[in-house]
C-alpha cells in the first residue's frame, strides 16, 4: 500500500494504537464519524450526508455445529461519490460486508445505515424494493439473466422494479449502452458475448435505475487483467459523470491500484485504510 | 404483466425438450378425458334417447303402487276416466311438457294358431304414442309406420317373438288376455309391423291400438294404467317432476296417501346406472388428469427453481419483489398447464372430426350396429382446460413460493 495507515491519517481521530485497531473491538474507528471518507470528510453539517454508516458491525454464521465470525466489529462511513474498494485475502469478510451494506444479509450486531435506512429494520419485500430503488450490484460472474437480451437485462430492473414508461425505459437504456459501449450488441444474448462484454452489461444494469451506490463483489475476478481494467475504468469514469458511490471488493493488487479508497480487511476487520485522493494523501 | 409472461415462455423454451415432454403428458392426459367423455357421452345420449325416445318417455305417470308391482302388469290399478282427466288437465298446463300418451299394459297369449305364447302389449293411441315416443317407428324392421303406427284390428309384434312364432307383415295372430275380473276374451289381429327389440324395460313389448286394448280386457270406459311424457327439453326433467309432485300433491287416495306416483326414466330404466357408473369413470378419467398435471408440473417447477437458484437470487438481489418473483414461477407453471390443454383440446377435435368421417360402430346386448356421433361439448372442454390450468397453478404454488422466500444470499450462493 502506497497510502498512509489509518492512524497517520488526517481528519481520522482514529485508534490510539495498532493493538487496539486489530481488536475485536476496535477497527477503525468506535465512532463512524470518526472514519468518514470520501468527498467532504470532517465537518459535523457533513456528517449527515454519510451514504454507508457502520457502528461496530459484526456477522456470524453458523456453519453445522461450528460459529463462524465473518465481521468482528467493524465500523466506517462511506460518503456519496466515493470510489471505494474493500481488500484482503479470501475468507476476510469483504463479501460479507458488501451482502451487509447491499441489504442483501443482516447484521448480528451492530448498526448499520445505508442511504439513511437502518437496514436491520427491512422486511423481504422492503428490502427488495429498497435495494431497487437505492443499490445497483455488479456479481463476480456477471449473474445477467440468460432468457433476456443484453437491452432487457439493463432494462430488467427498470420493468421490474421501478416500473417506468416505455420510452424512458427506452432512452435510459440506450444511454447506458452507448456509456458501457455495448449498443452494438444489444439484441444478444448473454451466451453470446464475452465475459468482459458482460461485465459491461452487468455494470450498465446496476447504473440504470440511477441508484446512489454500486456494489460490486469482485467485479474482475473472472475477468483477463486487460478487460479487468478497463471494467474498473469504466465504473470509475460512470462515478465521475454520475457521481454515483462504487464499493468494490478485490483481492487484485493491481486493480485495486484504481480505487481512490482503500480499506483492508483481515480476519473480519479493517485492518488499514488508504485514501488516495488529492488532498488526503 | 406482459413482461413476466414473455420471461416466463423463454424460460420454458430454454428448456425445450424437457417443456416439450410435460406438455405432451398434459396432452395427452387432455386428450384421454375429452375423448372418453365425447364417446361415453355419445353412448349415453344414444341409449337414453332410445330408452326415453322409444319406449319410456321422460316420465311417467301411474297410480300409486303400479310400479311396485309392473311385472304382473296389474289391471286393477288402472286410472279411471276421472283420474285420467285430472292428469291430462295438469299435464296440458305444464309448458314445458311437449306431449302424453296414455297407454294400457297388460300381458297376453299370442298365437298363430300353430303355437302360444305369452307376450307383454301396450295398448297406445298412435298419434299420442308418435308424439311421446318419436324414435318408435325407426324401430320397426318390417312394415312401416306410413300414415300411421297402428289402425284398430292391427298389432307391432316384437322381433324375437315374431322370429320364434315365424309370423311375418299380415299374418293373422289370436291374442288372449285375462280382464279384471278373470274372465278371458281373444281377439285375432293383423301383423302391421316387426319391431327391434332394445335394451331395457318395454324393450320387448308389442303394440296394439288402445281401443282393441279396451275390447279385448273389456273396458268399457276410458281407462288406462300409464301416461308417459315428452319434454321439450330433457334437462327440465327434475323440474317438471317437482312440477307435477307439487301439482298431484292435493290428490290423496282413500288411505290419505297421495294418489299418484311420477317416476323419471332414471328410476324406470336400469340403464340409469350404467350412465351413472360411465360418469363415476369419467370422474376418475379426471382425476388421473390431475394427478398427471399435479406431478409433471410440480417436477419441472421444482427443477426449474433448484436449477435457477442463482438466478433467483440475482433478480431478487437486484430488487425483484418476492410477489414478481412468486409470479414468475407461477406463470410459467400455467403456461405449460395452457399450453398442454391448448393442444390436447386441438388433437380431440381433430380425433373427433376423425370419428366423424369414419363413425365408430358397436354391439350392446342384441342390439347390432349401434353408430356412435361424439361430440365435444363446450361445457367438458372448459371444465377439462379450467382443471387443468387451476391444477397447474396449483402444482407451481409451491415451487414458486419457495422461489420468492428465498434469501437472495442463500440462494446466490448455489451453484
Amino acid at each position: 500500500m502506497s497510502g498512509k495507515s489509518l492512524s497517520e491519517q488526517e481528519g481520522l481521530n482514529s485508534v490510539p494504537n495498532a493493538a487496539a485497531r486489530i481488536s475485536t473491538e476496535a477497527t477503525i474507528t468506535r465512532d463512524p464519524a470518526e472514519v468518514r471518507v470520501g468527498s467532504a470528510a470532517g465537518t459535523g453539517e457533513e456528517k449527515a450526508m454519510s451514504l454507508v454508516e457502520s457502528k461496530d458491525l459484526t456477522k456470524t454464521y453458523q456453519a453445522g455445529e461450528v460459529e463462524v465470525k465473518a465481521l468482528k466489529g467493524i465500523s466506517f462511513a462511506i460518503e456519496p461519490a466515493s470510489f471505494v474498494s474493500f481488500v484482503g485475502p479470501s475468507g476476510s469478510g469483504k463479501t460479507t460486508l458488501l451482502n451487509l451494506v447491499g441489504c442483501l444479509d443482516k447484521p448480528t450486531s451492530g448498526q448499520l445505515r445505508v442511504v439513511g435506512t437502518d437496514v436491520a429494520t427491512l422486511g423481504r419485500a422492503e428490502g427488495a424494493t429498497f435495494r431497487g430503488r437505492n443499490i445497483g450490484f455488479v456479481f463476480q460472474d456477471f449473474n445477467l439473466i440468460p432468457v433476456l437480451t443484453v437491452f432487457e437485462n439493463i432494462e430488467y430492473p427498470l420493468l421490474m422494479v421501478e416500473c417506468c414508461g416505455a420510452r424512458e425505459r427506452r432512452e435510459r437504456v440506450e444511454t447506458l449502452l452507448e456509456a458501457v459501449g455495448m449498443a452494438d450488441q444489444k439484441k444478444k444474448f448473454p451466451s453470446q458475448i464475452s465475459g468482459g462484454q458482460k461485465q459491461r452489461v452487468a455494470v450498465a444494469r446496476a447504473l440504470v435505475a440511477d441508484p446512489k451506490l454500486v456494489l460490486a463483489d469482485e467485479p474482475t475476478a473472472n475477468l483477463d487483467h486487460e478487460t479487468a481494467f478497463m471494467v474498473i475504468n469504466l465504473m470509475k469514469s460512470l462515478k465521475k459523470e454520475r457521481k454515483t458511490t462504487f464499493v468494490f471488493s478485490t483481492h487484485d493488487p493491481k486493480i485495486v491500484g484504481e480505487a481512490e479508497i482503500v480499506y483492508t480487511l483481515e480476519d473480519g476487520l479493517v485492518t488499514n485504510l488508504e485514501d488516495r485522493r488529492a488532498g488526503h494523501a | 404483466m406482459l413482461n413476466i409472461v414473455k420471461i416466463a415462455l423463454r424460460n420454458l423454451l430454454r428448456y425445450k425438450r424437457r417443456t416439450l415432454l410435460t406438455s405432451l403428458l398434459i396432452t395427452i392426459g387432455v386428450l384421454a378425458v375429452l375423448l372418453f367423455s365425447s364417446i361415453t357421452g355419445a353412448f349415453k345420449s344414444l341409449m337414453v334417447g332410445q330408452i326415453t325416445d322409444s319406449m319410456l318417455g321422460h316420465l311417467q305417470v301411474h297410480k300409486r303402487g303400479y310400479v311396485a308391482s309392473i311385472d304382473n302388469l296389474p289391471l286393477h290399478m288402472n286410472l279411471r276416466p276421472k283420474e285420467m282427466e285430472t292428469i291430462e288437465k295438469v299435464l296440458d298446463a305444464l309448458p314445458e311438457v311437449e306431449a302424453y300418451s296414455p297407454r294400457i299394459k297388460f300381458g297376453g297369449m299370442f298365437s298363430n294358431f300353430e303355437e302360444t305364447t305369452n307376450i307383454r302389449l301396450n295398448g297406445v293411441d298412435p298419434e299420442q304414442e308418435i308424439l311421446t315416443a318419436p324414435l318408435l317407428p325407426k324401430r320397426m324392421l318390417q312394415g312401416a309406420a306410413g300414415d300411421a303406427l297402428l289402425r284398430p284390428g292391427e298389432i307391432l309384434v316384437p322381433e324375437l317373438l315374431a322370429r320364434g312364432m315365424k309370423v311375418k307383415l299380415g299374418d293373422t295372430v289370436v291374442i288372449v288376455a285375462t280382464n279384471r275380473d278373470g274372465s278371458v276374451n281373444a281377439q285375432t289381429l293383423t301383423v302391421r309391423g316387426v319391431l327391434e327389440g332394445i335394451s331395457g324395460p318395454g324393450g320387448r313389448d308389442g303394440y296394439i291400438h288402445i281401443k282393441d286394448a279396451r275390447t279385448l280386457l273389456r273396458i268399457e270406459k276410458k281407462e288406462a294404467n300409464e301416461y308417459a311424457v315428452r319434454l321439450k327439453k330433457a334437462d327440465d326433467l327434475d323440474k317438471v317432476h317437482a312440477e307435477l309432485s307439487a301439482a298431484f300433491a292435493g290428490e290423496l287416495n282413500k288411505e290419505g296417501k297421495p294418489k299418484y306416483e311420477i317416476h323419471t326414466w332414471e328410476k324406470l330404466s336400469p340403464f340409469y346406472n350404467i350412465a351413472r357408473m360411465i360418469d363415476v369413470m369419467t370422474f376418475f378419467i379426471k382425476v388421473m388428469l390431475i394427478a398427471i398435471v399435479l406431478v409433471s408440473v410440480m417436477n419441472v417447477m421444482i427443477m426449474a427453481v433448484f436449477e435457477r437458484m442463482k438466478e433467483i437470487g440475482t433478480i431478487a438481489a437486484i430488487g425483484t419483489r418476492p410477489g414478481k418473483i412468486l409470479a414468475l414461477f407461477l406463470v410459467e407453471g400455467l403456461s405449460l398447464g395452457i399450453l398442454g390443454s391448448a393442444a390436447g383440446t386441438l388433437f380431440s377435435l381433430a380425433a373427433i372430426f376423425a370419428l366423424k368421417v369414419n363413425p365408430l360402430s358397436f354391439d350392446f346386448g342384441r342390439q347390432k350396429g349401434l353408430v356412435l356421433s361424439p361430440t365435444l361439448d363446450v361445457n367438458e372442454i372448459m371444465i377439462a382446460s379450467v382443471l387443468v390450468v387451476l391444477v397447474s397453478a396449483l402444482a407451481s404454488l409451491q415451487p414458486a413460493f419457495k422461489a420468492s422466500r428465498m434469501e437472495p444470499v442463500t440462494a446466490m450462493r448455489q451453484v
